[in-house]
């Protein structure tokens, strides 16, 4: 029975939803309950919510929204965007969530995720890490906040650190191919998922189902895609699809 | 009424969410007076063992809960960590567990594997039901489950084991004893599969 997660990754600012190129240029796609109305039907794996804009607008999670989204998803549930601490986490994981993902504070306050994975296990912490290689092409973990800076640190000790501190999955993001649709970054998430021993889920630059399999010859336990899931064509005509489990079952592991 | 106790131990907005999914009206609470008039009782549980039972004896909740499951036989479905402390321990904590299912729960342990598989286990599982029971009734089809876990539990007596999954090895992922039920998965991440097993288990005497 294939194992693989298949991750619809939707992008929420205010209260619609966007789709980004490289982090810039965000395009509504719709509004997030119809799109988790259609996704419901879909029977996905699993779903990823991130608002893009809660960290940079300097605020909270847009708690009574989400909790509003969560009450119409009947699949598992994360969400990301704004979380800065325990009870940001707490009211989150009742509103009727299953995971929180945290990016900005692995930076900021890693402690966050030591404090978060002992209240409410592994399994509820994320650590959702965004990468972007330098001029010279050398990757590093970037902060995303607003606007994409990169910092001195490591993706691969950033990522073991987390892991160490309690994360119990990691979201691994290519902002230079967000959008992009070119495929993941396949050299560096084997590097990765090498060295850590929770799932790694692969994001940034998916295109085609093919796609969804590298990743996970490149050791991700699981594949999340924002365009795949929302466009349609090369005009990028809005269509919220998913494909058949029959054919992802018969192509991952 | 069924209620789904709030111990104050995370995902309780989703189990409500698919109860009403799933055409009943649950109630949420950790008071005396709507428990003991519950015909139906639902324990949630997202976090570490240790915390899950200093929260149910602060709240008063576990001579209440001792004596409407295990007094009244009221049925009883515990959810992820709402299954783990039925059992008598766990290696995630120090505290003993309510101990009405004989056994205990342990992280996964792939210690002599050569590749193992990756903790949390984090997805969707295919289950086998172990013997007869009205909430598995369709025991030819296919049922998937969303699992989302680094412990299992370990019955001591194969007769309370209702259900199991694989990963890396096999494990528990149900367990019924009379009108006590556990599951390790995530029936209301479920989709069709959540909505069948929470229709079959609140229907069960009308």
């Amino acid at each position: 029975m294939r194992k693989t997660r298949v991750i619809p990754v939707l992008l929420l600012k205010g209260r619609g939803l966007v789709k980004t190129t490289r982090f810039k240029n965000p395009i509504y796609v719709g509004d997030p309950i119809n799109v988790v109305r259609i996704l419901n039907e879909k029977e996905i794996d699993e779903l990823m919510i991130l608002d893009i804009a809660a960290t940079s607008d300097n605020r909270e999670p847009d708690f009574d929204y989400i909790s509003l989204i969560a009450s119409e998803c009947f699949m598992p549930l994360c969400y990301g965007g704004g979380i800065r601490n325990i009870s940001d986490i707490e009211k989150i994981l009742k509103a009727g969530v299953e995971k929180t993902a945290i990016n900005t504070q692995t930076i900021e306050r890693p402690d966050l995720i030591r404090e978060a994975s002992t209240i409410y296990g592994s399994q509820s912490i994320v650590a959702a890490i965004d990468i972007k290689t330098n001029r010279a092409g050398k990757p590093y973990v970037a902060k995303t906040a607003g606007q994409v800076k990169l910092t001195d640190i490591d993706p691969a000790k950033h990522v073991r650190e987390m892991v160490n501190l309690g994360a119990g999955e990691i979201f691994f993001n290519s902002v230079d191919r967000d959008g992009t649709a070119e495929g993941y970054d396949l050299k560096l998430l084997n590097k990765i998922c090498n060295s850590v021993s929770v799932p790694m889920i692969a994001s940034g630059g998916a295109g085609c189902i093919e796609d969804f399999l590298s990743a996970t010859k490149a050791g991700a336990s699981a594949v999340a895609a924002g365009s795949m899931f929302v466009f349609h064509g090369k005009y990028k005509a809005v269509l919220i699809n998913y494909p058949d489990s029959a054919i992802l079952d018969e192509l991952l592991p | 009424m069924i209620v789904i106790i709030d111990y104050e131990m995370g995902n309780i907005g989703s189990i409500f969410n698919m109860v009403r999914k799933a055409g009943f009206n649950p109630v949420i609470s950790s008071r005396t007076e709507e428990i003991v008039k519950a015909s139906k009782l639902i324990l949630p549980g997202v976090g570490p063992f240790d915390k899950g039972l200093e929260k149910l004896e602060k709240l008063n909740l576990i001579p209440l809960l001792t004596d409407r499951v295990i007094g009244a036989r009221v049925p009883f479905l515990g959810i992820c960590l709402g299954m783990q402390v039925l059992f008598k321990k766990s290696v995630e904590g120090n505290r003993p567990g309510l101990g009405w299912i004989d056994g205990e729960t342990i992280r996964f342990d792939f210690k002599n594997k050569s590749s193992a598989p990756k903790v949390p286990n984090m997805g969707w599982n295919e289950i086998n039901t172990a013997k007869d029971s009205f909430l598995f009734p369709n025991t030819n089809e296919m049922q998937r489950f969303y699992f989302l876990h680094s412990y299992h539990v370990l019955c001591n007596q194969p007769a309370d084991i209702l259900a199991e999954a694989f990963h890396g090895y096999k494990f528990v992922a149900a367990v019924q004893r009379e009108n006590i039920i556990g599951v390790q998965f995530h029936p209301e991440k479920s989709h069709k599969f959540g909505i069948a097993f929470f229709k079959n288990f609140l229907e069960l005497d009308g």
